[in-house]
């Protein structure tokens, strides 16, 4: 038998394309005609356009037209009552102005800066309104969505009564995905009531879905391509206002067109991690065994849409604890709604969490992580339930012993290197390991290659190259034999690539439909080929891409020419079975952070990072030590460096550039190390692949900010932790 | 962005014309701050003169004065063997500064004539004095963490962006300034404003003059120096605060010192008063925190940056036991 593919660490299928600049992403796509758009935004953040003057605009050289709600072509799919909560934005549905940065026209011309050029000639009046941008000044309006209920195991409160306990504010402020490709779209109506796309998207069937209930069309009418992704971090799980806008400038010009927004933008048009203000009150006896955990949250979202995450289910099921009671409320401001970022609300209910065991540790005089192994939940304290697979224990040793944690001190700021004060934090992560419905084909040609369709994407974690592996195991072909296509909505229904659920949910459909191949091939076989003749389909072995029986070999590549096949392919749905009624299914992290802090001057500086996941089975070592490495980036921005303000006089961002909003860089990035505990998980899928994306990222900030307060003794409960935070 | 015209004249006197004719015409070297204030409407040039292919590019040493012409590249002056042993302090600036791809493209002119980072002078929706004089000053009553806590006014608290000039202002460097009315030599500290009432004007240079270049005297701050850039991510961020720090020592006393701050004021702050602090003394921690409180006597914090007075303090202190070595 050939080696197996899975475990690997096979190089991207797709790198050469990329790093070669052959890759095309969707603002690369060149329709016959395209026209070129810009946008025209509100510098108001609350009220009505009173008037748009484009006569200016329409002179300019190059200009098509300029669309705003004055103008633009009906969306029949739009509900009357503004706003609606299902709806969101009603892109120039009205004259009515909810945040800063909202589109109000849009403007077409036959190159960019002609289209950019226009768009500052627009000239628009409004009716200002009051707007409330300050999360801190409107905590008042806070409100429980029907959907987030309170949640209580025990009794309430039950930390006051605790021996050991406090009760601390955890702050954070808007982070913005901020990937490097821009957002965008190109709209091609090729007929009246044929729509193409070229999209921005981490879901090209969840595209198609809203566009055909937007413009009431059959989905056969509406393609939608997605073939690469430059980064989305969440910010492509939905549809945005301008891309529909985008399209209502195509169909009343008859011309396909082009938009791709500005950084500035990026801020204002695709979502962002809400802030979110979380008081969490903890108690343990005090040998250290928690007894009460209270964890509230409130976040904000927009006016016109309520968006909700996970952010205190965390503290509910993470420690043994016996009586916890949660709270999640949102605040509507006038910015636009947010969306998941990375991790997305556990992330944020982390940081607060994993912040307050870290403070408690501290308060019992005791080692962190021997407080976090003494109440490690050996079932699912919310469910009930067994876990389909934790090693969560395992983890926090293998970190632990990475990163010298016997170094430590357990009273704050007694080492230094160099000058710098030395601390060493660490925190956990939990993300629930789904997995979905999905569908895949595959083909078998004459030649022994192997293609598989799916409708999935990719926004970077290498998900072609992990299916390719995982068909080369299933059928035992060479996996440079096997291509796995993505991001076309006329392939097989798979979901939008969030919540680290791809490799499980496709991946299964994947495996599910080579070995729905295999069948064909078996009953083809036994069927209509002499040498297997009398041998049931079912008794068929398959070994290396080769049907086998007793000493008769055949390789499936023969078998199709046999047949005078040019090509065979067989489709099938996979989905989970009801495992999740008995099994409580979780990816676990354990992130462990070295810290510099400069005693003078406040600087922060990360000089070792290990990050331990327990996510079953690791389909490709190298690609999943790459998504950690990215989730840690993105977890060292969250602690030290992201955060997008707001002059609240304008309810203007004034940092929406990447000069001014720091993700972090090269330099802000130590040697990370990526440990994985890569034992499969009996339950959740065939691959026994749990997800990753999500608990790279998880926790993380804690695990700096824990470190932080061991090198100085200062406890930073407002990220991120910048410099003059620490003077 | 405005439709603009584009020359290229063949010599200095010519680009000195082109401008000097042409109200709203810019002189264009690598572009690296006037490319995004045009894209972002800061400023609508009707002309651009490129000055690129003038001979402006040179390092030299002319009886013991560097002169770096105003074309030499940023990377390209960081990393001279005549600036990073006669003058290392003005390379660890210049390394500090923006990142690799800019400084391969900023010049030495351009880099002393960039245009603040305040967001409120880059976003045109909001006031801003130096935008639109008399329109207001959006930084005040805002969101000023980064702003000035030395010689602003009621009209500007914005800060001048460069890692480089602290360096040179410190080294006491002259510009070279050529112009309609002839040449003439600018001391380093004379050469950018304070805002005071006209925070429009960042610099004092006249209309239609041309920086050809700079002259950095020979200096003893050869050894004992440091440039030290607090900021909110290691690199490719402007300063929360700098500090061009250089020391002469012999027999364990400090001869003379050159003391600069960046992120701090509407210009490279020199601290004379500091200077002169250290001047006799011997270079101690304590010594280095009286000179650090000198520094900040006439400080004036606003909402959101009262930190940067410690963080000053701290800073120069800090910078100064590294130039030490103490």
């Amino acid at each position: 038998m050939k080696k197996q593919a899975v475990g690997q660490s096979m190089d991207r299928v797709d790198g050469r394309l990329k790093v070669t600049g052959t890759a095309r992403y969707f603002a690369d796509h060149q329709p016959e005609g395209m026209l070129y758009a810009a946008l025209v935004c509100s510098p108001v953040s609350s009220g009505r356009i009173t008037a748009i003057d484009a006569a200016k605009a329409l002179r300019a050289p190059g200009v098509a037209d300029v669309v705003s709600h004055l103008n633009a072509p009906p969306v029949p799919g739009y509900k009357a009552d503004n706003p609606n909560p299902k709806q969101g934005l009603k892109i120039f549905y009205d004259d009515r102005i909810y945040s800063n940065g909202q589109p109000v026209a849009i403007v077409v011309a036959n190159t960019l800066e002609r289209a950019v050029h226009a768009a500052s000639l627009v000239k628009v009046t409004y009716a200002q309104e009051v707007h409330k941008t300050d999360m801190d000044e409107n905590m008042g309006q806070a409100f429980q969505h029907k959907n987030m209920k309170d949640y209580l195991r025990g009794e309430a409160d039950a930390w006051k009564k605790a021996p050991v306990h406090l009760e601390a504010e955890y702050n954070i402020p808007i982070e913005v995905h901020n990937p490097m490709e821009l957002a965008g779209i190109i709209a091609h109506w090729e007929t009246p009531d044929q729509l193409t796309v070229y999209a921005k998207t981490q879901g090209v069937k969840s595209v198609q879905q809203t566009l055909k209930t937007l413009f009431q069309l059959p989905e056969s009418q509406i393609t939608v391509h997605s073939r690469f992704v430059g980064g989305a971090f969440g910010m492509g799980l939905r549809i945005w206002p301008m891309e529909v806008a985008t399209i209502l400038a195509a169909k009343k010009i008859r011309k396909p067109v082009k938009l791709v927004i500005t950084r500035k933008d990026m801020f204002t048009l695709v979502g962002y991690r809400p802030a979110a203000r979380q008081r969490i009150g903890i108690g343990a006896t005090t040998d250290g065994k928690l007894t009460g955990i209270t964890h509230e949250a409130v976040a904000n979202t927009s006016p016109y849409e309520d968006f909700t995450e996970a952010i205190v289910n965390m503290s509910r099921m993470m420690y043994a604890c016996p009586n916890v009671n949660t709270r999640y409320q949102l605040v509507p401001l006038n910015l636009s709604t947010p969306v998941w970022m990375r991790g997305p609300g556990e992330a944020t209910g982390a940081f607060a969490l994993e912040s307050a065991i870290d403070e408690l540790a501290h308060q019992l005089k005791m080692d962190p992580l021997q407080l976090r192994i003494l109440n490690h939940a050996d079932t699912d304290p919310e469910k009930h339930l067994p876990y389909s697979s934790k090693y969560l224990k395992e983890a926090y040793e293998m970190g632990a012993a990475k990163i010298g944690w016997q170094q430590r001190s357990q009273t704050p700021g007694q080492l230094q290197e160099n000058g710098w004060l030395v601390g060493y934090g660490m925190s956990s992560g939990v993300f629930s390991a789904g997995r979905g419905r999905a569908t895949a084909s595959a083909t078998l040609k004459a030649d022994g290659t192997l293609v598989i369709r799916s409708a999935a994407a990719d926004i970077g974690p290498g998900t072609a190259t992990a299916m390719v592996q995982i068909a080369a195991d299933a059928t035992g072909i060479d996996a440079k034999k096997i291509e796995f296509l993505l991001g076309e909505s006329a392939y097989p229904e798979a979901p939008r690539q969030g919540g680290s659920s791809t490799v499980s949910t496709v991946g299964s459909a994947v495996n599910d439909v080579c070995r729905s191949l295999q069948q064909k091939l078996g009953e083809m076989a036994s069927a209509g080929i002499p040498a297997f003749k009398g041998v049931k389909a079912e008794n068929i072995q398959h070994e290396d891409g080769q049907l086998v029986a007793g000493n008769t070999r055949l390789d499936y590549a023969a078998l199709l020419q046999l047949q005078q096949l040019p090509e065979l392919t067989v489709t099938t749905t996979s989905q989970a079975g009801d495992e999740r009624k008995h099994y409580a299914m979780y990816s676990f992290s354990v992130h462990f952070t070295k810290v510099h802090v400069h005693p003078a001057t406040g600087v922060v500086r990360i000089k070792h990072i290990v990050s331990v996941a327990d996510s079953g089975t690791v389909v490709n070592t190298k690609t999943a030590r790459s998504q950690m490495i990215g989730g840690v980036v993105g977890g060292i921005g969250m602690a030290l460096t992201e955060e997008a303000l707001i002059d609240h006089r304008y309810g203007r961002y004034v940092n929406n550039n990447y000069a001014d909003y720091h993700v972090p860089v090269n330099a802000d990035t130590p040697p990370t190390d990526v440990l994985f505990i890569n034992k499969k998980d009996p339950v959740i899928n065939p691959m026994g692949a749990k997800g990753m994306g999500e608990i790279a990222l998880i926790g993380f900030a804690a695990a700096v900010s824990n470190a932080v307060f061991n090198a100085t003794g200062k406890r930073v409960r407002d990220l991120p932790i910048t410099p003059d935070k620490l003077i | 962005m405005n439709q603009f015209s584009y020359v290229r004249p063949a010599s200095q006197q010519a680009a000195i014309d082109a401008l000097t004719k042409d109200k709203s015409a810019r002189f264009i070297a690598g572009g690296t701050n006037l490319l995004d204030l045009m894209k972002n409407g800061v400023v609508a040039p009707e002309k651009l003169v490129d000055i690129n292919r003038l001979p402006l590019k040179s390092i030299t040493l002319n009886n013991n004065t560097l002169h770096i012409g105003a074309l030499t590249l940023n990377s390209e002056v960081a990393a001279h063997t005549l600036v990073t042993t006669r003058h290392p302090l003005l390379s660890q600036a210049l390394l500090a500064g923006a990142s690799q791809q800019l400084r391969n493209m900023a010049t030495t002119g351009g880099n002393m004539m960039q245009r603040t980072r305040c967001s409120y002078f880059y976003d045109i929706t909001m006031p801003c004095n130096k935008r639109t004089p008399g329109s207001g000053c959006s930084a005040i009553g805002g969101i000023n963490r980064m702003h000035a806590i030395f010689g602003a006014s009621d009209q500007c608290i914005a800060v001048h962006p460069s890692d480089m000039c602290i360096a040179l202002a410190a080294l006491d460097a002259t510009v070279l300034v050529a112009g309609p009315k002839g040449n003439r030599r600018i001391p380093f500290g004379e050469f950018h404003r304070l805002p005071g009432n006209t925070p429009d004007k960042d610099n004092n240079l006249g209309k239609g003059e041309l920086i050809t270049g700079i002259d950095i005297p020979a200096s003893p701050f050869t050894q004992n120096i440091y440039y030290l850039k607090v900021r909110d991510r290691a690199s490719y961020a402007f300063a929360l605060v700098s500090v061009a720090a250089a020391l002469d020592i012999s027999n364990n006393t400090i001869r003379s010192a050159r003391l600069a701050m960046g992120g701090v004021a509407h210009k490279p702050w020199r601290l004379h008063e500091a200077e002169k602090a250290l001047i006799g003394k011997t270079p101690t921690i304590e010594n280095f925190r009286i000179a650090a409180t000198v520094a900040t006597q006439s400080a004036r914090t606003y909402k959101h940056n009262a930190f940067k007075v410690p963080m000053a303090q701290n800073s120069l202190v800090t910078a100064l036991s590294k130039a030490a070595a103490v």
